[in-house]
C-alpha cells in the first residue's frame, strides 16, 4: 500500500504524475451536456422521421380516398381501381384468425399457467414458444404452403382464405399465449386459494374467479396480436394469395387477397397513379389498425371498471 | 332456525365424479392446445429439412455454398446462396447501424432524461410505431427515401440497398428503443445513487454503471432486431430490387433471401419442381441464420445477466 501511495502513476485511479486526483468538472459537464443533447436529438429524430413518413402518405393518398375507392374492384385503370376485394378479404381472414387463435392460445395459456406442473414438458413448451417468436414470418408462409395448401388441400381448397388464415393463426399463437399467461399471472394467488378453500375444483376456480379478472388483459393482447396479423404480407404471398381479384369470396375455400397485398401490388407497379392508390390503401390499412388498437384500449378500460 | 335442512342429506350432493371428469377433460384439451405450438415448431423444421433434402438431391451442396451466381430460373442454373446471403447481411448491417445508435440513445433518453409524463406518452407511441406493417415502410423506402437519396448521392440506382437498409433500420428502431428502455429502467436506482455518491456525473453513471448493468437486455434486444431485419421481407423486396449480385455495394440493386422467396412465390412454382424446392432451401438458410442469432442471444443473456434483488 505504501508503495502504491508513493507512486501515483500506479494508483488504481490512474492519476497522472502531475497529481493524483483531477476532477476537471467543467470539462466533464460539457461532455455531459453533449451526451444529453445527443439523446434528446435521437428521440426527436425518431419521432420526426416517423411523423414525416406518415404525413407524406396522408398527403399523397388523402385525395384518392372516396366511397368509390372502398367499393370498387381492382382494375387495370388506376382511377377506377378500388379496395373492395382486399377489404372484404382482410375481414374474412381476421374473423377466422380470431376464431382459431383465441381459443387455442387462451387454452394453451391457461394450461401452462394453471394446470401444468413444473415439469420438463412445461419447460420445453415454454422454450419452444420463445423460439417461435424469433422465427421470421415468411418461414410460417413456407410451413403454410406445405401443410395447408398441399397436404390439406381437400379441406382447405389449396390457395384459399382458410389456408391463409390458418397460417396467420399459427403466426400469432405465441403472442396470444404469452399475453394470456401474463394476465393470468397478474391475478393474485389469494383468490385461487380462497376458491380452493371453498371446495371448488381447479377448473371451477379458473373459470369463475381467475378468468373474468384476467380477461381484459387477454382480450387486449389478442387484439394487438390480430392487428399484427392484419399487416402481414410475406406469409400470404408465399402461400399464394392473389394480387388481382375481381370478385368477393363466397366460402372458406375461395381465392383471396388482403389489404397489404393489394398495397404491395400497387407500389410495385411503375405508374404514378397506382402509387397514389397505394398511399390511399395504406391510409385505410393504418386506419383499420388504429381502430383495432384504440378498441383494445377502450375494451380494457371498460372491463377494468366493471371489476 | 337453521337455513340448511341438516337432517336432509339428499339436498347436498358433491358431484365429485363429474367434476373430476370435467377437470381431466379440460386439462387434456388445453394440454393439446399447448402442443399445437410444439407441433408448429416440428412442422417448420420438418418441412424445411424435407424439401431442402430433396433440393440437395438435384443440386450439390458444394455448388450451393461456393457458386458465385444465383440464377435458379435460367437454363444454366447456378445456386450460389452466398449471393443472397451477402445482400441480406449488407441490408441488415446498414439497418442496424441506423437502429443501434438511434434506438439506444432514445432508450437512454426515455429512461434517464425524460420526465415520467413525457415517457408515458412516448413509450406507447413507440409500441404503436413498432406495429406499423412493413409494406408501409416499403412504400416509404421506394417512393420517398430513394428519390431523396438519389438527389444527394450521384449514381444511386432506382432500386438500391442503401435506402432499403436505412428504412429497414428506421422500422426496427422502435423495437430496439422499447426493449432497451425496459432493460435500462430495470436497473435499480441504488446503483445510480452509488455512482453519484462516488462523484460520477450523470453521463458517467449511465455509461459506466447503468449500461453495463443492462447489457444483457440491450444485447438481446439488438439481436432480436437484427433477426427481424434478416427476416424482413416487404421493404427489401420493394426497394432493394430483384437483382442477385455478389458483393457489398449499397448503391446498386441486390436481391435478399426473402426477396427471392417472394419473387419465386409470385411466379408459378408447382409442387415438386426445382423452383419449389429452391424456395425451401433458401428458407432453410434463413431459418438457420436466425436460429444461430437466437441461440447466441440466449447464451449471452444467461452468461452476462446481472441480477439485482
Amino acid at each position: 500500500m505504501a508503495n502504491l501511495a508513493s507512486d501515483p502513476s500506479r494508483s488504481p485511479l490512474g492519476g497522472g504524475s502531475k497529481g493524483r486526483f483531477k476532477s476537471e468538472l467543467s470539462k466533464r459537464y460539457r461532455i455531459d451536456s453533449l451526451f444529453s443533447a445527443a439523446a434528446w436529438t435521437a428521440v426527436t429524430l425518431l419521432v420526426l422521421v416517423l411523423a414525416l413518413l406518415i404525413g407524406d402518405v396522408l398527403v399523397d393518398g388523402a385525395a384518392r380516398l372516396s366511397w368509390d375507392f372502398l367499393t370498387s374492384f381492382p382494375s387495370r385503370k388506376a382511377e377506377e381501381a378500388g379496395l373492395l376485394s382486399a377489404l372484404v378479404g382482410t375481414i374474412w381472414v381476421m374473423v377466422i384468425v380470431a376464431v382459431v387463435s383465441f381459443p387455442l392460445g387462451v387454452g394453451a395459456g391457461i394450461y401452462l399457467e394453471e394446470f401444468a406442473e413444473d415439469s420438463w414438458f412445461a419447460r420445453a413448451i415454454e422454450i419452444n414458444i420463445n423460439n417461435l417468436a424469433g422465427v421470421p414470418s415468411i418461414i410460417y408462409g413456407l410451413l403454410g404452403l406445405q401443410v395447408f395448401v398441399r397436404w390439406m388441400e381437400p379441406i382447405t381448397g389449396g390457395r384459399s382464405i382458410l389456408s391463409g388464415a390458418l397460417t396467420l393463426a399459427l403466426l400469432i399463437l405465441p403472442v396470444v399465449i404469452v399475453a394470456t399467461r401474463e394476465s393470468l399471472r397478474a391475478v393474485p394467488d389469494s383468490l385461487r386459494q380462497a376458491g380452493f378453500a371453498l371446495g371448488a375444483t381447479r377448473w371451477q376456480v379458473v373459470c369463475n374467479q381467475v378468468l373474468p379478472l384476467a380477461l381484459p388483459g387477454i382480450l387486449t393482447g389478442t387484439i394487438l396480436a390480430l392487428s399484427r396479423a392484419i399487416g402481414e404480407t410475406a406469409p400470404l404471398i408465399t402461400i399464394g394469395a392473389l394480387t388481382f381479384i375481381s370478385f368477393l369470396p363466397e366460402d372458406l375455400q375461395s381465392p383471396f387477397t388482403v389489404l397489404p397485398i393489394q398495397v404491395f401490388n400497387w407500389i410495385s407497379r411503375p405508374q404514378e397513379a397506382f402509387h397514389t392508390n397505394s398511399a390511399a390503401g395504406i391510409i385505410v390499412l393504418l386506419g383499420v389498425l388504429l381502430l383495432m388498437n384504440s378498441s383494445a384500449v377502450l375494451l380494457r378500460n371498460y372491463l377494468q371498471k366493471r371489476h | 332456525m337453521s337455513v340448511l335442512p341438516v337432517n336432509d342429506t339428499s339436498l347436498w350432493k358433491p358431484t365429485r365424479l363429474l367434476n373430476r371428469r370435467v377437470e381431466l377433460a379440460v386439462k387434456l384439451i388445453f394440454g393439446l392446445f399447448a402442443l399445437v405450438s410444439v407441433a408448429t415448431t416440428i412442422g417448420i423444421i420438418a418441412t424445411l429439412i424435407f424439401e431442402t433434402f430433396e433440393f440437395f438431391r438435384e443440386v450439390s451442396m458444394v455448388s450451393f455454398l461456393t457458386d458465385s451466381k444465383w440464377t435458379p430460373l435460367f437454363s444454366s442454373a447456378q445456386f450460389g446462396i452466398f449471393v443472397l446471403v451477402s445482400a441480406t447481411v449488407m441490408l441488415s448491417g446498414i439497418a442496424i447501424s441506423v437502429a443501434l445508435p438511434l434506438g439506444l440513445l432514445s432508450a437512454i433518453c426515455l429512461s434517464e432524461y425524460a420526465s415520467p409524463k413525457l415517457r408515458s406518452i412516448l413509450k406507447p407511441l413507440l409500441e404503436v410505431l413498432a406495429g406499423i406493417p412493413s409494406v408501409v415502410f416499403g412504400y416509404f423506402a421506394l417512393l420517398l427515401v430513394t428519390p431523396f437519396l438519389q438527389s444527394i448521392t450521384p449514381g444511386l440506382e432506382g432500386f438500391n440497398a442503401l435506402s432499403a437498409g436505412v428504412v429497414l433500420g428506421v422500422s426496427i428502431t422502435p423495437l430496439v428503443a422499447s426493449l432497451s428502455e425496459d432493460a435500462i429502467s430495470a436497473v435499480p436506482q441504488s446503483l445510480r445513487d452509488g455512482a453519484y455518491a462516488l462523484g460520477a456525473t450523470k453521463r458517467e453513471t449511465i455509461i459506466s454503471v447503468v449500461l453495463p448493468a443492462a447489457l444483457s437486455g440491450i444485447v438481446s434486444s439488438v439481436i432480436l432486431a437484427v433477426s427481424r431485419a434478416i427476416g424482413e421481407t416487404m421493404i427489401v423486396t420493394l426497394a432493394a430490387g430483384q437483382h442477385p449480385r455478389l458483393g457489398l455495394n449499397p448503391f446498386v440493386p441486390v436481391m435478399a433471401m426473402t426477396a427471392f422467396i417472394v419473387q419465386a412465390s409470385l411466379g408459378d412454382t408447382p409442387a415438386g419442381s426445382l423452383a419449389y424446392k429452391t424456395i425451401y432451401a433458401v428458407g432453410m438458410s434463413l431459418f438457420v441464420l436466425t436460429l444461430i442469432l437466437n441461440i447466441f442471444s440466449f447464451w449471452f443473456v444467461r452468461r452476462f445477466r446481472e441480477k439485482y434483488e
